[in-house]
């Protein structure tokens, strides 16, 4: 089963990094963007089969790890 | 005073700042693999040093933070265990929980390493005992990601309850955006925990430590941990 996990920063919290890559689109001549906020994608493969076990792992996975929740958010898909 | 310094994959701290705790305090220090499971017995003092664990893989210290030694290193806090972290070191006992917030990119985003000033804002605790409060050293930086935050309620926390025990600031000791080199919270650039035995800073007071480098300001901190551990024995 493949899944995927991405994590996002809190709204509220500075992203000089997506600042600077908005600074960089419009200097592309990119119109029309607003905004950038930088993040991150895991894309995970989970042996079982069973749904419920696959987001309870993925779910320790981004508490314990992927995501530092004093920052940043996370979103679990099973793909 | 026993100290043991912690050696992660990609740390690249740990032997001046052993060289300076076995300068300063006369005992060379335990240097402890992160995979280990325990402390070296008898240890007064946890260093976690800086440098690079993991490559700064996913978040500065965050893989760090979960290696098997930090249990004991948590388990040793607990007990009341003094523990210092420096640069990574801070960054990793910021993701293991042991200190409050999170370090992030700093607001510029650009490398900063040179000679900062720092104020001291208290003097009773076992990491500043030897300095007075409100004194001005010079100590320096080297890191990408200083820029210490939480949620508003952590800060009212910390800053309440003195938690700061170093800020950024110019050399007479004035505060301000200009000496704020990382954008940091209110200039922070150390702090300890609640209960004032786990401290954590992004400056390394360990490469000030002899006058043939041209500044000793560092050397209080470790000298002050020295005397705490003299007095103790």
């Amino acid at each position: 089963m493949k899944a995927r996990v991405t994590v996002t920063l809190k709204s509220g919290i500075l992203d000089p990094q997506g600042k600077a890559i908005e600074g960089a689109l419009k200097s592309l001549g990119v119109s029309g963007v607003a905004s950038v906020r930088q993040g991150k994608v895991f894309d995970i493969e989970i042996e079982d089969g069973n749904k419920a076990k696959a987001e309870a792992a993925l779910k320790a996975a981004a508490e314990k790890l992927l995501a530092n929740t004093v920052i940043e958010n996370y979103r679990i898909e099973l793909l | 005073m026993k100290s043991a310094v912690l050696v992660f994959p990609g740390i690249n701290r740990e032997r001046d700042m052993a060289r300076t705790l076995r300068l300063v305090s006369g005992v060379q220090p335990a240097m402890v693999w992160h995979a280990e499971t325990e402390l070296p017995a008898g240890t007064d003092l946890v260093v976690v040093p800086g440098g690079f664990s993991y490559g700064d893989y996913l978040r500065c210290g965050a893989i760090a933070a979960r290696a098997p030694i930090m249990d004991a290193v948590r388990a040793f806090a607990e007990k009341g265990g003094l523990v210092l972290g420096v640069c990574n070191g801070f960054q990793i006992l910021c993701e293991s929980g042991l200190l409050p917030g999170v370090l992030m990119r700093n607001a510029r985003l650009k490398f900063v390493c040179r000679d900062v000033h720092l104020r001291v804002e208290r003097s009773d605790t076992p990491f500043t005992r030897g300095y007075n409060a409100g004194q001005v050293i010079r100590v320096p930086v080297a890191h990408g990601e200083g820029n210490w935050i939480a949620d508003a309620e952590t800060i009212r926390r910390v800053e309440d309850g003195g938690q700061v025990i170093f800020r950024y600031c110019a050399p007479d000791g004035e505060l301000g955006e200009t000496s704020n080199i990382n954008g940091t919270t209110n200039g922070i650039a150390g702090i300890v925990n609640a209960r004032g035995n786990v401290a954590g800073m992004m400056p390394h007071p360990e490469n000030h430590v002899e006058s043939i480098i041209g500044c000793t300001d560092g050397r209080g901190l470790f000298a002050g941990l020295a005397a705490q551990f003299g007095k103790a024995a």
